[in-house]
C-alpha cells in the first residue's frame, strides 16, 4: 500500500514538477514591432544583391561585359531561392548536427502561418535568412566576371549552396559548431563574407586570369550600386538583431560610423599614394570595406570602436587590393578577395579585440577576455579551411560537367553578346 | 572652296561652334572621335591598379567654306580652340571640288 501511495506521490511530484518547468519555459509569442522590422530589413537585404552588388559589380566590368555580370546576380537570386526551398534552409537551420542541419524541413514541410521563430513569423525568418544566402554566393562572382562560363556557373552555385554555404550557416548561426564554442558573428563576417571572399579567391585561382584587363566602365553605376548596399546593410546588420530593439539600434549606428570611417581612410589612402587623387571608387570601396569589417561586429561594440575598426580596415584593403594583389599576381577581378575575406577576417578578428560587455553581453581583449580573440581566429580558421577545401572540389566537378572558363573567342567578344546574345548600347 | 576638319578639345568645340556664327560660317558636323597624337594616351588609377588609355575623346569639326571665308574662319578656328596645352588638337584644311545642297540642287559657293 505505501508503495503505491508512494509511486503516487512521485508520479504527483514529477507531473507538478514539469508543470512548472513547462509554464516556465518562454512559449514564443510573436511580437508585431519584430516582425514588421523583420520583414522591412528582409526587402532590404534582397535589394543590396539586385540591383545593389549587380550595379556595383556591372560598372566595374568592361562595356562588354556588363549584361553578363548582372544576370549573374539576377540568376543567383532565383537558384538560390529555389535550393533554399528544396534543402538550404533546412540543412542550415534545421536541429541536425554540429556541423550541418537536417532534412526535416524539407520543402519546407511543417512550415505555416503560425509557425514562429523566436518572436517572428517562422516564414519572414526563412525569407531573411535566404537573402544572406542569396548576397553570399553572388559576392564570389566579382572574382571570376569577365571569362567565367555562365553554364559552369549555374551549376556551381547549386553545389556550392548546398555544400558550403549551410554548412558554415549551421556552424555560426544554426546551432553548429562555432556558435556552441561561443565565436561572435552578429551579421555573417564568417558565414557571408570571409566565406564568399575565400570561395572567390579559390575560383580566380582555379579559372585564371583574364585575357586583357577592361578598366571599370561606369564608375557611376558603381556608386549607385555601392549606396544601395550601404542602405540595405541597414537591414543586414540591424536585421540580425532578429527584434526591433536596442541591439537592432546599436547595431545601425556602429554600421553607419564605421562605413564612413572607412569610406575616408580609403580615399585618403589614395589620396597621398599612386595617382594622388580622391577617386569616387576609392570612396565607395572604402565604404564597402567599412560595412563588412562592421558585421560580425555589429551589436557586440561600441561607436568609437567602430570608428576604429573603419579606419584600419579602410586602409588595410586598400593595400590589400592596391599592393598584394599586384604582388601575388592573382586575377580576382573585382576585389572579392581583397574587401569580402580580408575585411571580413579583420572585422571577425577586431570582434574580439573590441567586444563590450555592456553592449552585447560578451568582453573582448580590451576588458580583458583574450579568450574571445582566440575563439574569434578559430571561427576564422575553421571557415577558411573549410570554404577553400570544398569549393575547390566543386570547381574540379563542374569542370567535369561543363568547362569553367568561357572559351577564348566569346572572352574576346565579351559574355554579354557570346553567352547572352544581348549588349548595352 | 576649302574643307576644314578640325580635331580638337570636346570642351572647346562649343565655342568654337559660337565663334563660328559669329563670323557667318553657318553649318559644321561635329563627331565624337577617339585618338592621340603626341600627347599620346594617358594612365587612370582603379583601386592602385594602373590602366593605359591609349586613345582621348577628341571632338572632329568637318566645316566647308567658301573661298572667301576661309581664312577668317581658320584664324576664329585658331583662336577658340586653342588652351596653350598639350592635347589641343589638329587642323587639316584640303581642297573641295564640289558642294551640292540637296533640297535644291544648287551647287558650288552658294551651296555652302
Amino acid at each position: 500500500m505505501m508503495k503505491t501511495i508512494s509511486k503516487v506521490l512521485i508520479f504527483l511530484v514529477v507531473l507538478f514538477q514539469s508543470t512548472v518547468l513547462f509554464a516556465a519555459a518562454p512559449k514564443p509569442v510573436l511580437n508585431p514591432g519584430d516582425a514588421s522590422w523583420m520583414l522591412t530589413s528582409t526587402a532590404l537585404v534582397l535589394l543590396m544583391t539586385i540591383p545593389g552588388l549587380a550595379l556595383f559589380y556591372g560598372g566595374l566590368v568592361g562595356k562588354k561585359n556588363i549584361v553578363s555580370t548582372i544576370s549573374q546576380s539576377f540568376m543567383i537570386t532565383c537558384v538560390v531561392t529555389l535550393i533554399w526551398f528544396v534543402c538550404g534552409y533546412s540543412l542550415t537551420f534545421g536541429e541536425g548536427n554540429l556541423y550541418i542541419g537536417d532534412l526535416s524541413k524539407l520543402f519546407l514541410k511543417g512550415i505555416d502561418v503560425a509557425s514562429l521563430n523566436m518572436t517572428i513569423p517562422e516564414t519572414v525568418f526563412i525569407c531573411y535568412q535566404l537573402t544572406f544566402a542569396i548576397i553570399t554566393v553572388s559576392l564570389i562572382c566579382g572574382s571570376i566576371v569577365e571569362r567565367v562560363n555562365f553554364g559552369a556557373l549555374f551549376i556551381f552555385v547549386i553545389l556550392w549552396s548546398i555544400f558550403v554555404y549551410a554548412p558554415i550557416g549551421h556552424m555560426v548561426w544554426g546551432g553548429g559548431y562555432l556558435s556552441k564554442l561561443g565565436v561572435l558573428d552578429f551579421a555573417g563576417g564568417t558565414v557571408v563574407h570571409i566565406n564568399s571572399g575565400i570561395a572567390g579567391l579559390v575560383a580566380a585561382l582555379v579559372i585564371g586570369k583574364r585575357k586583357s584587363k577592361a578598366r571599370p566602365h561606369n564608375v557611376a553605376l558603381t556608386m549607385i550600386g555601392a549606396s544601395m548596399l550601404w542602405v540595405g546593410w541597414f537591414g543586414f546588420n540591424a536585421g540580425s538583431a532578429v527584434a526591433a530593439n536596442g541591439s537592432a539600434g546599436m547595431a545601425m549606428l556602429v554600421t553607419q560610423i564605421a562605413a564612413a570611417a572607412a569610406g575616408v581612410a580609403w580615399m585618403l589612402a589614395e589620396w597621398f599614394t599612386g595617382e594622388k587623387k580622391p577617386s569616387l571608387l576609392g570612396m565607395c570601396s572604402g565604404a564597402v570595406a567599412g560595412l563588412v569589417a562592421i558585421t560580425p561586429a555589429a551589436g557586440f561594440v561600441t561607436p568609437s570602436a567602430a570608428f576604429v575598426i573603419g579606419l584600419i580596415v579602410g586602409i588595410i584593403c586598400f593595400l590589400a587590393c592596391a599592393k598584394l594583389k599586384s604582388a601575388l599576381g592573382y586575377d580576382d577581378a573585382l576585389d572579392v578577395f581583397g574587401i569580402h575575406a580580408i575585411g571580413g577576417a579583420l572585422g571577425a578578428i577586431l570582434t574580439g579585440v573590441f567586444a563590450a560587455k555592456s553592449i552585447g553581453g560578451t568582453a573582448g581583449l580590451l576588458e580583458g577576455n583574450a579568450e574571445q580573440l582566440k575563439l574569434q581566429l578559430i571561427g576564422v580558421v575553421v571557415t577558411i579551411i573549410f570554404t577553400t577545401v570544398v569549393t575547390y572540389i566543386i570547381l574540379k566537378i563542374v569542370n567535369l560537367i561543363t568547362p569553367l572558363r568561357a572559351s577564348d573567342a566569346h572572352e574576346r567578344d565579351g559574355l554579354d553578346l557570346s553567352h547572352h546574345g544581348e549588349q548595352v548600347s | 572652296m576649302k574643307l576644314i576638319t578640325a580635331i580638337i578639345k570636346p570642351e572647346q568645340a562649343d565655342n568654337v561652334k559660337k565663334a563660328l556664327n559669329k563670323i557667318g560660317v553657318d553649318g559644321l558636323t561635329m563627331t565624337d572621335v577617339k585618338g592621340y597624337g603626341r600627347q599620346k594616351g594617358h594612365t587612370e588609377f582603379y583601386r592602385g591598379s594602373e590602366y593605359e588609355v591609349a586613345f582621348l575623346p577628341k571632338t572632329k569639326l568637318e566645316i566647308a567654306v567658301s573661298s572667301k571665308k576661309y581664312k577668317k574662319a581658320l584664324e576664329t578656328i585658331l583662336k577658340t580652340a586653342k588652351t596653350g596645352k598639350i592635347g589641343d588638337g589638329k587642323i587639316f584644311v584640303t581642297n573641295l571640288s564640289q558642294v551640292i545642297r540637296v533640297r535644291t540642287g544648287e551647287k558650288g559657293d552658294k551651296a555652302i
